[in-house]
């Protein structure tokens, strides 16, 4: 009876993918415990996040493929409509627009989107699979650069080029054609210089301040700097949990969102941010052995895409700690501190393993 | 739809798809293996580099000033000492709006007008990221409401400091000096001296006086203490500690009760007094008047307190004992009798006959004598009593300018006497070969016949009369005159006692010396020049009266003191060594527009005396003021 509760508890589970998931997450909350300086509560409070995105992982799981896709118009539609409405009467915080209030809580429009958009698009193109031709990809491109734009414009510089990330994946998994890849990079490279003038100061600021940290050491080059000085300090085998000085004394900001990686390789070093690229390497494996076994193109591409999007999350926000790319605002992947994020990225990997675990009963 | 076809079509979209897959694995793999060369290079090849900015984030060195050393006079009385107190210290690189901070501030604090020019001139003087304050001495009313409100002033501070006091106010001012807070040029000379390292932390250095010819002893070392620090800045535990040493505590050979009562003795009179003990030196009394409030100058001097100061024409900032040249007049005389026998000159039972002027060979020109008609008969001893210009006149022709420059400058005129403050001027001693550098002029004789009471183109400073006329009283051994009795280690709290050793002794006869002193004692005897300064006095005082012209009289044209403006009006000079025969307390005094020697100064000098060798506390100034002057004249 247990036995066949259990199974059919774990059933939509792939257990292979949850493992790897599950000691992320441990190695979430130890780094999390040492960057609120032994903080119980809001470790508490991370497990908490990380219980409900399990339950939401879980539900998602369950639900066949093409249950979700049904899911993509409406998210869509309403998430574009809410950023709309963010665009029109959203709560500024820190200098962006990117808060809506509904009712008693207030959301962030542009988190519906991470996963919105790669169902959208995958949807989409699946739906048009017989007579996929370059006016689809048209379609599907214009489907990607709404939100895009709108969430640029918040200005949320990270989220919208994830989101673009995210889309492009779709597309480019789709079979968009070589040719017009290297044409959509020329056109982007051509207009660099009209969307350097459309970026906010500060957004340059951050760009310019990855070429030269030490022109600004106390401004917008501190944070890379003092992670920089993190991660070297920290050494081939780290200065141990509890004991980076770095972290510790004030120096990193944002130490247990985005900057959270710095206090982890400061305290464990190389040898630890080996082990976490290796976990990260056998999440996105297994992301991509699933998305290459979908029966369906709407799964492949969802698959795909949202295996990939969590690798650029993790690429940009280590890149960013180490100082070769911008700071944009771009958590660790299920390491740092946050509900909202670990809850789309759970939600992202249910439906890898409801593609995974429902993909015999779509074959049969 | 046929099957196959369709079969066939379905595994070429899934090959093609797995190949885009393939492609964007190998991106991944690649993508990755850049971080980790990445991370190699932070954490592998930089990790020293990184490491030691990470300690430098981390730890901080903060100074701690050492407590400057106390200055004391010789019977332990506090002339300098330090207090701790609270001061509101603005950063002004840290504050957005300075004057609207400022005007905030002062709902809570009293700031004076005063107070804010103190501070703008600071601001212009010092260097943009140091703190600098605004109000000194806070009391803890003001400390209690800046606190509770200090989350709304960023960049203002109240800092618990000590403070330089000195107790005394103006008295000894110009010997003692005061600290000020640290200026470019101070940092220039810190630099040159490599004691930049000590004074990381010390705002304030000693500018005049001992406070600054002894900075070295009186500031002690620094300490400083390791200190963990966050991004803010906050301290949040001490790593290490090295306690700061103390400054050496300062003991003067001045006696406060003697210099008050010489202070009090020149009343509303300015002018000097060095007072010394001929033995070995030591300076016991070092008067300029009028004075000044040293405590003004610790933080900055407001611009009113200053102008007042700079401005007033009785020059209370100009160390007139130190750096004051005055032709010495008639306080030559001793030394040019002295000349005149040790030379050969003259003999002590050598007489002229004083018509009341003295002529060179082949000139009309009259050398007149301050008496008219002249002294009579004089002889050498009879020369100093009286002060008869006219035996000194043909003293001076006898023995030339060359003996004249040679011998008296062993009496240290013309040359610092090398007292342990710095800013000491030479005084003149004028010789050929200085007028022909001068002027290039040759020597006349008439240059000679002035010289030789007083006049003329010498010149000399307070300092240098008492020095000159110690060496007369200590038989002619010569002891640098020195400020500092002893220095107290602050470490061992051992006495080191600031011994100057004789200098030369000058080749005197014996029965020279004699002579001239027992002709000083006769100046302040009945029929002396200073008759009424020894009178009644239970010891006895060698001294000699003089007279500095202010304005060049012309031939055949009488002083007459009351006739002339009071800023005109001679100065008047006195030196005197007693008792006589064993000789305690040698000194020099200038009143300046004083007249007569004897008279306004004279009494100065008594009552100096009778404190130090008596230990008599005069009732009343004697001196009430320059329209007190006699019509008298040496």
């Amino acid at each position: 009876m247990i036995n066949r509760l259990w199974m059919r508890l774990t059933a939509h589970i792939d257990s292979l993918l949850l493992g790897f998931i599950l000691l992320l997450l441990l190695i979430g909350l130890v780094v999390l415990y040492s960057a609120t300086d032994q903080d119980l509560g809001k470790t508490t409070s991370q497990m908490a996040n990380m219980a409900v995105a399990l339950a939401f992982m879980w539900g998602i799981a369950n639900v066949p493929p093409q249950h979700i896709a049904r899911l993509a118009l409406p998210m869509y539609a309403v998430g574009l409509l809410l950023l709309v409405g963010v665009a029109l009467f959203g709560d500024v915080s820190h200098g962006a627009r990117r808060w809506l209030h509904v009712g008693v809580t207030r959301i962030q429009p542009s988190e519906i989107m991470k996963l919105a958009v790669p169902l959208m698009l995958a949807w989409y193109l699946d739906k048009r699979e017989k007579t996929l031709n370059l006016k689809d990809y048209g379609v599907a491109v214009v489907l990607l650069a709404a939100p895009v734009g709108l969430i640029m414009k918040q200005p949320d510089l990270g989220t919208s080029l994830l989101i673009s990330a995210s889309g492009f994946y779709v597309l480019f998994l789709a079979g968009l054609g070589w040719r017009i890849i290297l044409g959509l990079a020329g056109i982007f490279a051509a207009s660099a210089p009209i969307l350097w003038s459309l970026l906010h100061d500060y957004q340059r600021q951050r760009i310019l301040t990855l070429l030269d940290p030490s022109q600004d050491p106390l401004g917008a080059g501190y944070h890379i700097i003092q992670s920089s000085i993190a991660l070297g300090s920290g050494g081939v085998f780290g200065k141990g949990w509890f004991n980076g000085t770095q972290a510790h004394l004030d120096f990193l900001p944002e130490r247990t969102t985005d900057f959270v990686f710095a206090v982890f390789s400061e305290e464990f070093g190389m040898a630890g941010n080996l082990i976490l690229l290796v976990l990260y390497l056998l999440v996105i494996g297994r992301g991509l052995v699933i998305a290459a076994k979908a029966p369906t193109l709407f799964s492949r591409l969802l698959a795909g895409s949202i295996t990939l999007t969590f690798f650029t999350y993790a690429f940009v926000n280590m890149g960013m700690v180490s100082g070769i790319l911008p700071v944009v605002g771009v958590p660790l992947p299920l390491i740092s501190y946050g509900g909202t994020s670990m809850v789309t990225l759970l939600l992202g990997f249910g439906m890898l393993m409801s593609i995974q675990t429902h993909r015999k009963l779509v074959q049969s | 739809m046929n099957r196959p076809a369709e079969l066939r079509d379905h595994q070429r979209e899934l090959y093609y798809f797995r190949w885009r897959l393939g492609v964007a694995a190998v991106g991944v793999v690649l993508l990755f293996t850049l971080l980790v060369g990445r991370f190699f290079f932070l954490q592998v090849v930089q990790h020293e580099y990184f490491r030691t900015l990470a300690e430098n984030n981390r730890i901080t060195i903060v100074p701690i000033v050492p407590n400057r050393g106390l200055i004391l006079d010789r019977n332990g009385v506090v002339l300098a000492h330090n207090y701790s107190a609270y001061t509101l210290e603005i950063t002004s690189s840290k504050v957005k709006d300075l004057e609207a901070t400022i005007n905030d501030l002062s709902r809570l604090v009293d700031i004076q007008p005063r107070d804010r020019k103190r501070f703008r001139k600071l601001l212009e003087e010092s260097r943009n990221f140091e703190s600098l304050p605004i109000r000194a001495r806070l009391n803890d009313v003001e400390v209690a409401r800046f606190t509770a409100n200090r989350y709304r002033f960023p960049g203002v501070e109240i800092k618990a400091r000590l403070f330089r006091h000195y107790p005394k106010g103006e008295l000894a001012s110009h010997a003692i000096g005061h600290i000020g807070r640290i200026n470019d040029a101070d940092l220039e000379m810190l630099e040159d001296s490599d004691d930049m390292a000590n004074y990381r932390g010390t705002d304030h250095i000693g500018k005049l006086g001992v406070e600054q010819s002894y900075e070295k002893q009186l500031h002690g070392i620094t300490g400083f203490e390791q200190v963990e620090t966050d991004a803010g800045g906050h301290a949040l535990r001490t790593l290490s500690r090295r306690a700061p040493v103390s400054g050496d505590n300062l003991t003067l050979a001045l006696d406060s009760r003697l210099q008050e009562i010489a202070e009090k003795a020149f009343g509303q009179y300015r002018g000097a007094m060095v007072a010394l003990d001929p033995a070995n030196g030591e300076v016991l009394a070092f008067v300029s008047k009028p004075g000044f409030d040293p405590n003004l100058f610790i933080d900055g001097i407001d611009p009113t307190s200053w102008d007042a100061l700079n401005n007033s024409i009785d020059k209370p900032l100009n160390n007139r004992a130190l750096r004051g040249q005055y032709p010495p007049g008639s306080t030559f005389k001793p030394f040019m009798a002295l000349a005149g026998l040790e030379l050969g000159k003259r003999t002590p039972s050598y007489t002229i006959s004083d018509p009341g002027y003295f002529m060179l060979a082949g000139n009309s020109h009259h050398y007149r004598d301050w008496k008219q008609g002249g002294h009579g008969s004089v002889d050498l001893k009879k020369s100093i009593i009286v002060s008869c210009d006219t035996y000194y006149y043909g003293l001076a022709n006898d023995l030339g300018p060359d003996n004249i420059f040679n011998f008296i400058g062993q009496f240290g005129f013309g040359k610092k006497t090398g007292i342990d403050i710095e800013g000491e001027t030479t005084g003149l001693l004028p010789s050929r070969e200085w007028k022909t550098k001068r002027y290039k002029q040759k020597w006349y004789a008439g240059d000679t016949v002035s010289v030789g009471i007083g006049q003329g183109y010498n010149l000399a400073t307070p300092l240098q009369l008492a020095f000159a006329v110690s060496i007369l009283a200590n038989k002619g051994v010569v002891v640098r005159p020195h400020l500092v009795r002893s220095i107290q280690d602050s470490a061992t709290s051992q006495l080191r006692a600031v011994q100057a050793r004789p200098d030369a002794a000058l080749d005197l006869k014996p029965e020279n010396l004699e002579l001239v002193k027992e002709a000083m004692i006769g100046v302040t005897q009945p029929g002396g020049t200073a008759a009424s300064v020894g009178a009644n006095a239970p010891y006895l005082i060698a001294a000699k009266t003089g007279t500095a012209q202010v304005v060049a009289i012309k031939q055949n044209e009488k002083y007459v003191a009351s006739r002339i403006a009071e800023r005109h009006r001679d100065h008047a000079l006195f030196i005197a060594y007693a008792p006589a025969d064993k000789p305690r307390i040698a000194m020099a005094i200038l009143v300046e527009n004083g007249g007569h020697g004897g008279s306004t100064a004279g009494p100065i000098a008594r009552q100096v005396m009778d404190y130090y060798l008596l230990g008599k506390v005069p009732p009343v100034p004697v001196a009430e003021g320059p329209d007190a002057v006699e019509e008298e004249h040496d």
